[in-house]
């Protein structure tokens, strides 16, 4: 029984190893995405089928990623990382993990604020941060910029998500940039003041909770907003068909975005390959896919977007350099610390 | 505790220092010296993940140290032994509960009680949270009946706060406390009834035996299993980060992910370890002297209390209630979500998850039964302090949120491999590149690493039930170690064996940090699939893949229950 047990075992390692043994095809392409499987593998599968190269994905949390890169060094088999916010990239690019791809292609069609001044990363998709309002009890003439929500007036009106989430850090790093650390950690003192509820939950959590009537101002990122209205669930959908879309800073530097992007690593095996994905992903088909399934704008101008988002009208986006984001994330986070922002 | 002396191992050995003798007779020989190395040598190597997060106490952080100390760290802390406090109580009062009054009361259902409150154990702890909250949140089934039946509005009402600290106690709570349960009933089935019945005779009721007799004689078991259920608590993730709950766990992700300072997060990783460390000495130390081995080979069957009228309706209330809200509410409420997702959700894909997971969960389950089984022979063998130490250090990695175990196994593989890739290149111009990284060696290693507590546990205890003078008359009689464990020890361990595998299988299946960070290209299990959705706050989705994690720990778990039942040989007076 033992015996027998020792050689299953041999046999399902050995197995297990040769399964799993990295072979390097030049017909290939390695991914290690924090962005989540459901978003990324039907456009990954769709590349597959028009170019024949196969794509091979990990998915986990950015954090992680970088670190499992970092160990793997020069014989890392990633040859792409595609992260869900520009804080990680700027991260990912200082750790030394990432290399220059920028191919005309791509600095033709992507802004120059949504990619890396060196060429190490690009974003891919814009992800906005605005502030949502209660339709019937929000007159969104009150509303006007981020800092306002700091503002005596909306006691006990505002909620928002914990400040771990990396959504938030951006948010309050965008407004370091703009502010300073001390304005805005005055700014971070009076938002919490002004919280209907302890921080918890997700997005959707937050929208939730001001459809209930316990807030009438959540902050919340548009895709989540847009995946309700979406849903198969009539309360979700009644939650989000309850809710306004308020730009906010319209008359400033605009509205916090923060973008998912890509960047090819240094480490990469299949350059070529992966400089090829990063320019499919920028190709209108799949800009537009993103904004239909998963609410998300495109990084590329010109490109239609679903009704969903159209309803919502256009916005000025804040031209913030991306990279501060990741300068100023730790920065944020500690400020939120002393904010007791949870 | 004087009833927990009353059956050490002395009893039937007049020798003034028996342990020394024992060890003594034990390690003579080759034999017992080379398990000695072993057993050291192989804790050590799945120690190496733990020691690797320990060593960045080395790497300075001083700025992070004093940020954390200066804002946060207090908040971290206090929420950590609360929520610890409210999981002990919860795991405790339910665990113990309901062990005692299956195993030794007569009540309707008791039965199927019996196997059933093992179900919630194949709940991930982060799925019964968000469950909840969706059953519970203001657009949810319960508000809006509310609502509907008597015309309320926002405000008008109150329902307990479901994430919250207590809420996120009582969730841990409801999947945990199985653990308790678990390991208690089958001490208390082990308990030779001749000793119950001494107590009977001496004129105790059946509170007083339990609380004097039965109680302090399974205290070892209802420490594993509290421990587990602790460790369990400190580890998690999920559920203290969708509440909002900041812990010592969500501290460190936070100086991680946040603060980017991976050092200052293995620091205070490490901290939560020595917390550990210290909370397991403590519990050792108050039973330092006590031994629980059986004295008697009598074990009648168990004459049940019978319970009737109201008793009897109390217990089965009593029982019903962890299995209702561990189980039965949450796994409708996704049976609901998954039913309606039916057409979409179910393909070759899907087969797939399944495939990979179930065959991850055996095969970790079964390498993790074999070394515990070596490390605690190795450590009855020789208890010698150098390999106890080694042996509870390998067992520490439970405690450790799975990414930061992640981490500690992918520096060194890593490392390894490209030491080996260097080597190969200069002696013979070949690039092996990464050999077990990105690999399911990894993964399954990590799993070792991070599950073989659960499985130590479960051997240690039922090895601390053997008396030594089992073993001496064995090696009186010429039986070598190896041989001793194989046709000795193992046949009477059965019961443990079988609970080490099926609890580190079910773990296996649950786990989902460290899977999604070892697990090679194009490699998904069921929890990497429903975590995602779930956490995309996409509930819905995420149900088939959660409720195929359940029902297929259903399976392990009724057989677990199945076989402790059976373990207990019954013999005629």
């Amino acid at each position: 029984m033992r015996r027998h047990l020792a050689t299953l075992t041999a046999i399902t390692l050995t197995a297990a190893c040769l399964a799993a043994f990295p072979v390097f095809a030049d017909d290939e392409v390695n991914v290690y995405s924090s962005r989540k499987e459901a978003l990324i593998k039907p456009l990954l599968d769709r590349f597959t089928q028009e170019t024949g190269i196969e794509v091979n994905l990990v998915t986990g949390k950015d954090a992680a990623l970088l670190q499992r890169l970092k160990s793997e060094g020069a014989n890392s088999p990633a040859d792409l990382l595609i992260t869900t916010d520009a804080g990680n990239l700027h991260r990912a690019k200082a750790a030394g993990v990432t290399q220059a791809f920028l191919s005309e292609g791509l600095a033709e069609v992507i802004p120059a604020s949504y990619r890396d001044a060196e060429g190490h990363w690009v974003g891919l998709t814009l992800r906005a941060r605005p502030i949502l309002y209660v339709k019937e009890q929000v007159d969104p003439a009150s509303l006007s910029t981020y800092e306002a929500l700091a503002d005596p007036a909306f006691k006990g009106r505002i909620c928002i998500r914990s400040s771990d989430n990396i959504y938030n850090q951006s948010l309050v790093a965008s407004l370091i940039a703009a502010n300073g650390v001390e304005a805005t950690e005055t700014w971070a003192k009076g938002l919490v003041a002004n919280l209907a509820r302890p921080p918890k939950g997700g997005d959707r959590d937050q929208i939730k909770a001001a459809a209930a009537g316990e807030c009438g101002i959540a902050v919340a990122n548009t895709y989540y907003l847009a995946g309700m209205l979406e849903s198969e669930e009539p309360a979700q959908r009644a939650a989000a068909e309850a809710m306004g879309v308020f730009w906010p800073n319209q008359e400033g530097r605009g509205t916090h975005v923060n973008v998912s992007g890509a960047a090819v690593t240094a480490a990469a095996k299949h350059r070529e390959a992966a400089v090829r994905l990063v320019e499919y992903l920028a190709e209108p088909e799949a800009q537009a896919w993103y904004a239909q399934a998963n609410g998300e704008y495109p990084v590329r101008t010109g490109v239609a977007l679903s009704p969903t988002l159209a309803a919502w009208g256009t916005f000025k986006a804040d031209d913030l350099d991306l990279s501060r984001l990741g300068e100023l994330n730790a920065e944020a986070l500690r400020l939120m610390d002393r904010a007791g922002w949870r | 505790m004087a009833t927990a002396t009353a059956a050490e191992g002395p009893a039937d050995r007049p020798q003034p220092s028996p342990r020394r003798d024992f060890a003594g007779v034990l390690t003579r020989g080759a034999g017992g010296r080379l398990w000695a190395i072993g057993t050291v040598t192989l804790a050590v190597l799945l120690a190496v993940p733990v020691l690797v997060i320990l060593g960045f106490l080395l790497v300075p952080s001083g700025a992070t140290w004093h940020h954390l100390a200066s804002t946060v760290l207090p908040d971290y802390v206090a929420n950590s032994l609360l929520l610890m406090l409210g999981v002990t109580l919860g795991t405790l009062v339910g665990g113990v509960g309901t062990a005692w009054l299956t195993s030794m009361c007569r009540f309707p259902g008791r039965g199927f009680f019996e196997w059933a409150l093992l179900l919630p154990m194949a709940m991930p702890a982060y799925i019964i949270a968000y469950t909840y909250t969706g059953l519970l949140d203001f657009a949810g089934p319960l508000q809006s009946g509310l609502r509907q039946l008597t015309g309320w509005g926002y405000g008008d009402y109150w329902v307990p706060e479901v994430r919250s600290l207590p809420g996120a106690a009582v969730m841990l709570s409801l999947v945990l406390y199985p653990y308790v349960y678990l390991l208690t009933r089958a001490a208390f089935l082990g308990q030779s009834i001749c000793v119950l019945d001494v107590s009977r005779t001496l004129g105790n009721g059946p509170w007083r035996t339990f609380l004097t007799v039965a109680l302090p004689l399974a205290r070892p078991a209802i420490a594993a299993g509290l421990s587990l259920a602790l460790m369990e608590t400190l580890a998690d993730y999920g559920t203290v980060q969708y509440f909002g709950v900041q812990t010592f766990t969500t501290g460190i992700f936070r100086t991680w992910y946040g603060l980017g300072d991976p050092a200052g997060a293995a620091q205070l990783a490490a901290l939560l370890l020595g917390f550990i460390l210290v909370l397991i000495t403590l519990e050792r130390y108050s039973r330092r002297h006590a031994r629980y081995h059986h004295t008697s080979q009598r074990h009648q069957a168990i004459r049940r209390y019978r319970l009737g009228g109201w008793r009897a309706a109390a217990a089965t209330l009593f029982c019903a209630l962890p299995l209702l809200l561990g189980f039965l509410i949450p796994a409708g409420q996704l049976s609901v979500w998954a039913v309606s997702l039916a057409d979409t959700a179910y393909d070759a894909r899907f087969l797939e998850l399944v495939v990979n997971t179930l065959g991850l969960a055996g095969l970790a389950a079964l390498l993790a039964l074999l070394l515990a089984l070596l490390l605690g022979y190795g450590r009855r063998l020789q208890p010698s302090r150098p390999v106890r130490f080694a042996v509870r250090l390998a067992g520490l990695g439970y405690a450790i949120p799975g990414t930061v175990i992640a981490i500690g196994v992918i520096i060194p593989f890593a490392w390894l491999d490209n030491q080996v890739d260097a080597w190969m290149r200069a002696t013979f111009g070949v690039s092996t590149g990464l050999l077990l990284s990105g690999t399911l060696v990894a993964l399954v290693f990590g799993y070792l690493v991070r599950f073989l507590a659960v499985s130590l546990q479960s051997v240690e205890t039922g090895l601390g039930k053997i008396r030594p003078s089992m073993d001496e008359a064995a090696r009186s009689l010429g039986v070598r170690p190896a041989s001793l464990l194989w046709r000795v020890h193992v046949p009477l361990l059965r019961g443990s064996l079988i609970t080490a595998l099926l609890l580190v299988f079910v773990d296996v299946m649950k786990e989902l940090p460290a899977t999604l960070i070892l697990r090679p290209f194009d490699f998904n299990t069921l929890a990497v699939r429903a975590f995602e959705l779930a956490s995309d706050e996409r509930l819905a989705d995420s149900a088939p893949a959660a409720l195929t994690i359940v029902l297929a720990g259903l399976i392990p778990v009724i057989l677990l229950s199945r076989s402790i039942t059976g373990s207990r040989h019954v013999q005629p007076a």
